[in-house]
Parts: C-alpha cells; structure tokens; sequence
C-alpha cells in the first residue's frame, strides 16, 4: 500500500548532517557487525527527515558497509519505517480483532469524512497521512489510534476531532 | 483475595516505582540473593517452581534454561525480553513494563545470569513510546546503582542491557524472526534446530523470554519455588494476567491464579456483557488459538485444561465475540491481518493466507461460491504444522480451523442467502 501521494513534492534531500553519521557511527561500534545498527540508524534519518529518501539510504548503508539494495530489503519490511514522504502527521489506526469488534469501521468513516483519505492517503495539506497498523496494545480502550506518538483510546467521533485538532495546533512528530 | 505478586507496586494512572520506591518494597532482593547462588542453581529454582513461558507457546522455563550450553570463551550469550507485544487482543505486557520497569529488569537480570550471558536486550515495539521511555530511566536508575554493570552487587557479575526499539511486525515476536531483526536484516524466521539456546544473536548462545515470564522470576528467588506452585489453581503455577476486550462490562486485566475459570473472568472480573451483548465464543489467548464456543466457558484458564477444549492459553487475552458481531467478518478480519503480516518467506502461508481472505471476503460480501467452506477446510491442513518454518501460518488455521466448526450454520447461511445478515 503507498503511503505517498503523487501531488506530495519531494524536496531534494540533503546530506546527513554530520551529527548524525556520527551517531549512526557510534551505533554501528556497539555492534558484533555494523548493520545490527541498521534499523536504529533508519529511525534516527526517520526522526530528522520524516521519510527515508533514495539518498539518505544510500549514506546510510555506506556508513554500515551494506549494499543499498541490502538495506532497502530491511527498510521496505518494517511498516514503521517510511521510504515515502509522508504528512506532518501519522494516523495509525488499529485494525485487529478487539478494535474491529468495537467499530473501528465508523472510525475510519468518520476520518474519511473529515480528511478525505483512504488508508495509505495524505491530505492534500500534508497535515495527516492515514496508515492501518495491527493491534496497539490497548484494546481495553478500543477502538484505538495514535496520532505521532500519542495514544488514543475509546475514539468516538468527539474525541477523533479532540485529537485531530490537537494534532493540527501543536505538530506532533 | 489472593496475591498478586507481578501488579503488586502498579497503580493505573500514576508513575512507576523509581528504584528507591521499588526496592523499599523488597526490590532487587530476588536479585541479591541470585547472585549468592551458582547459575545452575538458580535454573534448578525456576524449573522447580513450574513456571511456563506466558507469551503463548506455554514451555517450561527452566527448560527452556537448561537447554543454553556452559559458557565458552570468546562467545557472547544473550538474553533477550520478548516486549514486542503484538498478539492482537493482547495488552498485559504494557500493563508491566510501564506499570513497574524495574520489576522486569530485575527478572533480565536473574534470567541473564542463570544462563551466563553477559548481555541483555529489551526487544520493545516501537509504538510503546510511554515503555520506551519508562524502561530507558529505570535501566539508567540500575546503571547508577551498580545493579547494571560491571560487578553487580559486589558479585563479579558483568551484565550490559540495552534497549531495541523495533520498527514493526508482528512476526518479529517470533524468537527467531526477533533474532533476525536485531541484527538488522528482514524479520523472518529461521529453521529450527538449531535452536536460540545453541545458535541465537549473531550465532551465539541466546534465550528468548516474554516480559511476563521474566516477571515473576524476582518473586519465585525471593519467595521460593513452592510459595510459586502454590499460587496456581490447578496443574500450573503462578499467576497469570487474564484480560478481556469486546462488548464486556469493564475490559481490562487482572492478575489472578493461574487456573482461574473463564466464566468467573467474563462474569465477575470484566462484569459481564454490556446490556443488550451476549458472549458467543471466545479466543481464549489472542488471535492465533482457537474459538470456545459458550458451551465451554466453565472451563478453568490453564495450559493442560483450555488444550484440552481444543485450544491454547496462548497469552490468556479473552476476545469476546458477541452476538451483534459477524463470525464470518471477524474471521475475515483475523486473517486479513495474518496474511498482511507473513513474512513472505514460506509459500504455503505467503501464497496460502490471502488466498483464504479472499474467500472469506467473497462469503462475507455475498460472492461466495459452493465449494468455498471446502477449500478454507484444504486450507487448515495445507496451512498447519510442519509445513512451514515458523507457527505463523498454524496460529492462523487456529481460529480458522475451530470457527468453520462452530460457525458452520452461519457460513453455509452467507452462502445461503448471497449476504451477510449482520450488515444493515
């Protein structure tokens, strides 16, 4: 499933900073081999950047001496890992078992309704990108979600506009 | 009421012990005494208390110990805290890892030393940002202390723990795939044997325990093995920390005996079903066990009895499905998600489980086709045990195999009728 949306521009990234092949180096020294870092290293580029573009993946599997189409074997098996822009912020919406069963369907309704996007989509604002993600751990609060990295448990209709509101105010990243 | 040894310290809504707090509360004190024992005998404790392994699979943990060769020069064993919690249904382990860190780290470092190793990983889902956070301060609380670290507690005992926080996949809380994912290449399992215990983490000696399980190992050094039997209600020891989600009264989760009775956790602990609800059936351990039909609910919560219903404890997680509620579409969500999270790498369950959640879509949208209940049925046996590496594709025949069973009428209905009876 894309999480990209053809009118989202792709600015032309810059190199890493030198801060953060210099964190990604001292990841890859903790380790039996440099790419045991790999992932954390994708997430800190993730941190900085909000997507993992061509040229910073290419830096990074430099830096842990792995083949880039190695380390995009890695990155494209991790959902929490994006080698696509996304908005400024991420909707994970829960779509197992005990969510289902306490109508996540109208949640996803209702974020249609609101931000006129399917699972996968981003605004046309680049405010939200909507993503499906398996169970959240919060089931006794279902249906669930989280915006960034907040949490939301028992999501009506009132508390989806609580929260996208509170999203649109502060960006959480 | 009954003790509670694992949420003893954890108050909803409040903060953890610090490790002031926590170790005024006997804290560290099964640690202690640990290190005063040989490795081995701290694995023979833990075989004798019965514990088994709470994050579904049910092995004995000592077992599971005993099976890590005596240390060799020159190779790095590791225990790893199973903390990617995925099990859809399943919350317990959040409950202790933000509730009281520094009761699992005391169980990584017991753990750690019975088997040898001289490093410790917490294998945390990224998503559990409140986790991450509380187990980075407790770990650097420990550090601080000189309970992490070189020389623990004056021991000679060297343990470095760190935190891994993963970045998605159910499959990677299977041991191997785990294993896989920590050194950074695509989650997907291995072949066993060899197992962790010979050939783990980069090829070494790794143990790889679910955070409930490492819980209870501070109590059972500190309290003794037959204080830890004793906890259980029937075959099985300990504790274990039931939860219930669905259209109950009030979901949640309680630690109780383990052996508890089912309909005493619907009826008493989740208060019921919600006005206008009836329970159906349920998934007694998650997604991956098999539907209990409401004729079996009187059964007791332990490992021997729920197999013998024709299920598994797996990680004692109720889902209750409620009248309102279409078997067929909760089967169809079930596996939808395990054919989204296979890890592609054995045909029969990357080729095997969309198959099966097209047809469920098809019976579900009214589009089924004779033959459709007979081909899902082929699927539970080409899908079961043995054909594939890992227990992903099995887990999924579970619900599966037991909701064409007990869900047969209303299957053969969809047909039936071209249309679900559910949908308004």
């Amino acid at each position: 499933m894309s999480t990209a949306e053809t009118h989202l521009p792709v600015a032309a990234a810059s190199p890493l900073t030198e801060v953060l092949r210099a964190r990604i180096e001292a990841l890859a020294g903790h380790q039996a081999h440099p790419r045991g870092a790999c992932i954390e290293a994708l997430q800190l580029v993730q941190a900085e950047h909000g997507w993992i573009s061509d040229e910073h993946l290419r830096e990074v599997a430099v830096l842990l001496r792995m083949s880039p189409a190695d380390l995009d074997g890695v990155a494209t098996f991790f959902n929490l890992l994006f080698r696509r822009p996304v908005g400024r912020n991420v909707i994970l919406l829960c779509d197992s078992v005990s969510c289902w069963l306490m109508g996540r369907e109208r949640l996803q309704a209702a974020l249609r309704a609101r931000l006129g996007i399917e699972p996968g989509q981003t605004t046309p604002d680049q405010a939200f990108t909507l993503l499906p993600t398996v169970c959240l751990g919060h089931c006794d609060h279902a249906p669930a979600m989280m915006i960034g990295e907040r949490l939301y448990g028992d999501v009506d209709e009132t508390r989806l506009d609580q929260a996208l509101a509170e999203s649109r105010a502060e960006r959480v990243s | 009421m009954s003790e509670r040894p694992l949420t003893r310290n954890i108050r909803p809504g409040s903060l953890p012990p610090d490790l002031a707090a926590y170790r005024a509360g006997g804290g560290y004190e099964g640690a202690r005494r640990a290190l005063q024992l040989s490795p081995k005998e701290v694995v023979e404790l833990v075989t004798q208390s019965g514990l088994r392994g709470r994050g579904g699979a049910g092995f004995g943990t000592g077992q599971k110990w005993s099976f890590v060769p005596r240390p060799v020069a020159g190779r790095r064993t590791t225990l790893v805290a199973n903390a990617d919690e995925m099990e859809p249904g399943t919350f317990k382990d959040r409950l202790l890892i933000e509730g009281d860190p520094h009761q699992l780290i005391e169980g990584m470092l017991i753990s750690a030393y019975a088997i040898g190793a001289a490093e410790a990983v917490i294998f945390i889902r990224g998503e559990y940002r409140l986790g991450i956070e509380r187990l980075h301060r407790a770990i650097g609380e420990a550090e601080a202390a000189g309970l992490l670290g070189k020389d623990i507690l004056g021991s000679g005992y060297d343990l470095a723990m760190h935190l891994h926080a993963s970045a998605g996949r159910y499959i990677c809380g299977e041991e191997t795939a785990l294993l896989t994912a920590l050194e950074g290449r695509r989650a997907t399992p291995r072949s066993k044997p060899p197992f962790p215990q010979i050939a783990g983490l980069w090829g070494a000696p790794s143990v790889v325990n679910n955070v409930e399980t490492l819980c209870n190992i501070p109590h059972i050094l500190s309290r003794g093995p037959d204080w830890f039997r004793a906890l259980g209600i029937g075959a099985d020891s300990g504790t274990k920390i039931y939860g219930a989600s669905g259209r109950v009264k009030r979901p949640g989760l309680w630690e109780l005996p383990i052996g508890t009775p089912l309909d005493e956790l619907l009826e008493e602990h989740a208060g019921g079903m919600q006005d206008g609800y009836e329970a159906v059936a349920v998934l007694p351990g998650g997604a991956s066990t098999a539907f209990l039909g409401a004729h079996q609910f009187a059964i007791p919560m332990d490992y021997p009895s729920v197999e013998k219903a024709g299920s598994r404890l797996g990680t004692g997680a109720l889902i209750v499905l409620d009248q309102t509620s279409c078997p067929v579409g909760m089967l169809r969500n079930l596996e939808h998600f395990f054919a989204q999270e296979s890890c592609g790498w054995c045909t029969p369950c990357r080729d095997g489980l969309p198959w099966v959640e097209r047809i469920l879509e098809a019976i579900e949208d009214g589009e089924g086709e004779d033959g459709d209940i007979e081909q899902l049925e082929r699927h539970v046996g080409l899908l079961g045990p043995g054909r594939t590496y890992c227990a992903h594709a099995p887990g999924a025949m579970a619900p599966l195999a037991s909701g064409l069973k007990l869900f047969r009428a209303e299957f053969e209905k969809h047909l039936r009728d071209r249309r679900c009876g559910f949908r308004a």
